[in-house]
């Protein structure tokens, strides 16, 4: 479904991801785990047309979507819920779910998806008409990944959901991510938690400084020692 | 008395068109967070292009609609040609604020080029379409009368376009975080030409207005005006659309009562003595929320 080949991207100076290539397959969790500044939200920027790429190839559905603008890569049904939430504080909850929804036109479709997100967030329909930037950290979350649902994706990428919550709503956050992926919904997952990660993934992808330095299937990876000193805590 | 409410009537008149010339600071500030100083010469573009096609014998109705239609597609075209490779540059706030002051400076040379407009002063045609009429003891002109009423329908059109459509609601995410407004999938340069594009159409709409009134239009009215404007959008709370109607309003009745009362030559000043005083006491200006900052 996306392929990226061998890619590179610079800040100014700064090599960011120095010739990295991957794949997620329709249907898969697959998780891009790394220390903090290894590259994660780079990649995901560059899918999303956030950021250039200087060189190499992304793919999506066999059409190259390299350096299209992010407009465009949404409407072809890949959409992002960013790494600190990102809502639009001053909107309520059900304007940012709208905008979630910006590339659809048809009312009925718009409806429907309004419905499942609010079934799969309960706490957000009791707070349709409150401002996103009033809400407690775990609910904005919950916003962040509604809206990327709003678009109906075809592939939703998540940087960090678990990032700054109670242990309880991480667990939460986790199950929900396997709901949306039982629906249908093919995942590509950013975490620092990489034991929460890897336990839900189908396949993983390790970054270090910008170069992919393990992959492979989840469950082997998180037995594998080198992996589990480095990222699993021993 | 009369005379008080007389002079209360044409500020309030002239009030809500420095509202519209605000609203034009305002917009662009909300999305970009600059000042755009070409808007002045904007407002005098839309009333020369309005002076131009009547000229040509096209009316006056259809002469204004024309006049909307090209301010309008001149504002997006400087942003386009001028400011947005800027914006690509990430160049420094700076640099596209100048950009703007040039951009005026250019709109006013070209009102005044030989030959079509010259820099001498023009006579425009009457806005008191439908002459005055008496209420009690006090006269209203109908110029003042059509300047309320446009700007007033123009301004509740806006509103509601910035906050019941969905190019409206584009506009508030842009407002607020670019980078989540471009992960929704809507186009953001879209938005912004669109915003530059209502800025234009909306100043040269109040340059019909006011240059009807007074009857008379020069190459560089716009720049003392433009500042008026600009304080009323700050009094108000720049970014704020109805902060911007509530500073038109302050600064419009506040200058006519100087006016009056304490001479014409104490008019002026006026929008600026309300502006310094309002900062220091709100310096957020009167609806301004904390925390916007940038150029
Ligand atoms: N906007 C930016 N400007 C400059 N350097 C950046 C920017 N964003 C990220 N970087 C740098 O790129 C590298 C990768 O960052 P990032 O992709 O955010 O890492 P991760 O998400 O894995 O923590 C880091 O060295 C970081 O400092
Ligand atoms: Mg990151």
């Amino acid at each position: 479904m996306l392929k990226i080949d061998n890619l590179n991207v610079f800040y100014g100076p700064i090599h960011a991801l120095k010739g990295i290539s991957l794949e997620v397959n329709e249907g898969e969790i697959v998780t891009l785990i790394g220390s903090n500044g290894a590259g994660k939200s780079t990649t995901l920027s560059a899918i999303t047309g956030l950021v250039k790429a200087s060189s190499g190839t992304i793919t999506f559905n066999g059409k190259n979507i390299t350096n299209l603008p992010p407009y465009k890569i949404v409407k072809m049904g890949i959409s992002l819920s960013p790494e600190g939430r990102e809502v639009f504080p001053a909107l309520t909850v059900e304007e940012n779910l709208t905008l979630g929804a910006y590339t659809r036109n048809n009312h009925n479709d718009i409806r429907e998806i309004f419905e499942r997100v609010y079934n799969l967030f309960p706490r957000l329909r009791e707070r349709i008409k409150q401002a996103a930037g009033t809400l407690s950290g775990g609910e904005q979350q919950m916003l962040a990944i509604g809206r990327a649902l709003m678009s109906k994706p075809k592939l939703l990428l998540l940087d960090e959901p678990s990032m700054g919550l109670a242990p309880n709503l991480v667990l939460l956050i986790f199950d929900l991510i396997e709901s949306i992926s039982k629906q249908g919904t093919t995942i590509l997952l950013i975490e620092q938690n990489a034991n929460m990660a890897l336990s839900i993934a189908d396949r993983a992808y390790v970054l270090e400084t910008g170069r992919i330095a393990f992959s492979g299937d989840a469950a082997s990876l998180a037995d594998d020692p080198r992996i589990r000193k480095a990222y699993l805590g021993g | 008395m009369h005379a008080l409410i007389g002079t209360l009537i044409n500020g309030i008149a002239l009030g809500m068109a420095y509202a519209l010339i605000a609203v034009g600071y305002s917009m662009v500030f909300g999305i970009l967070r600059l000042i755009n100083f070409a808007h002045g010469a904007m407002y005098a573009f839309g009333a020369y292009m309005v002076y131009f096609f009547v000229s040509l014998k096209l009316g006056l109705l259809p002469a204004i609609m024309l006049s909307i239609l090209m301010s309008g597609i001149l504002a997006l075209l400087i942003d386009k040609v001028a400011l947005e490779p800027l914006r690509k540059k990430k160049s420094i706030p700076i640099a596209t604020l100048i950009t703007t002051v040039g951009m005026s400076f250019i709109i006013q040379n070209f009102l005044s080029i030989e030959y079509i407009f010259t820099s001498e002063k023009k006579g425009f045609p009457s806005l008191n379409l439908f002459g005055s009429f008496t209420v009690g003891n006090v006269t209203i002109q109908s110029s003042q009368l059509i300047m309320f009423v446009v700007a007033l329908i123009l301004l509740a059109i806006l509103t509601l376009l910035v906050n019941k459509t969905k190019i409206g609601l584009a506009m508030r995410a842009t407002e607020q975080n670019v980078k989540a407004a471009n992960l929704m999938g809507i186009n953001v340069n879209f938005i912004i030409s669109f915003t530059f594009f209502l800025g234009g159409a909306t100043a040269a709409i109040a340059g019909a207005l006011i240059s009807g009134y007074y009857q008379v239009i020069s190459p560089t009215m716009g720049s003392l005006i433009g500042l008026k404007a600009f304080s009323a959008a700050v009094v108000g709370g720049i970014g704020i659309l109805y902060g911007s109607v509530v500073g038109g309003l302050v600064v419009g009745v506040a200058e006519c009562l100087a006016a009056q009362y304490l001479g014409s030559n104490v008019r002026d000043p006026m929008a600026f003595v309300i502006l310094i005083i309002i900062l220091i006491i709100k310096p957020t200006g009167l609806f301004g929320k904390k925390g916007i900052s940038k150029v």
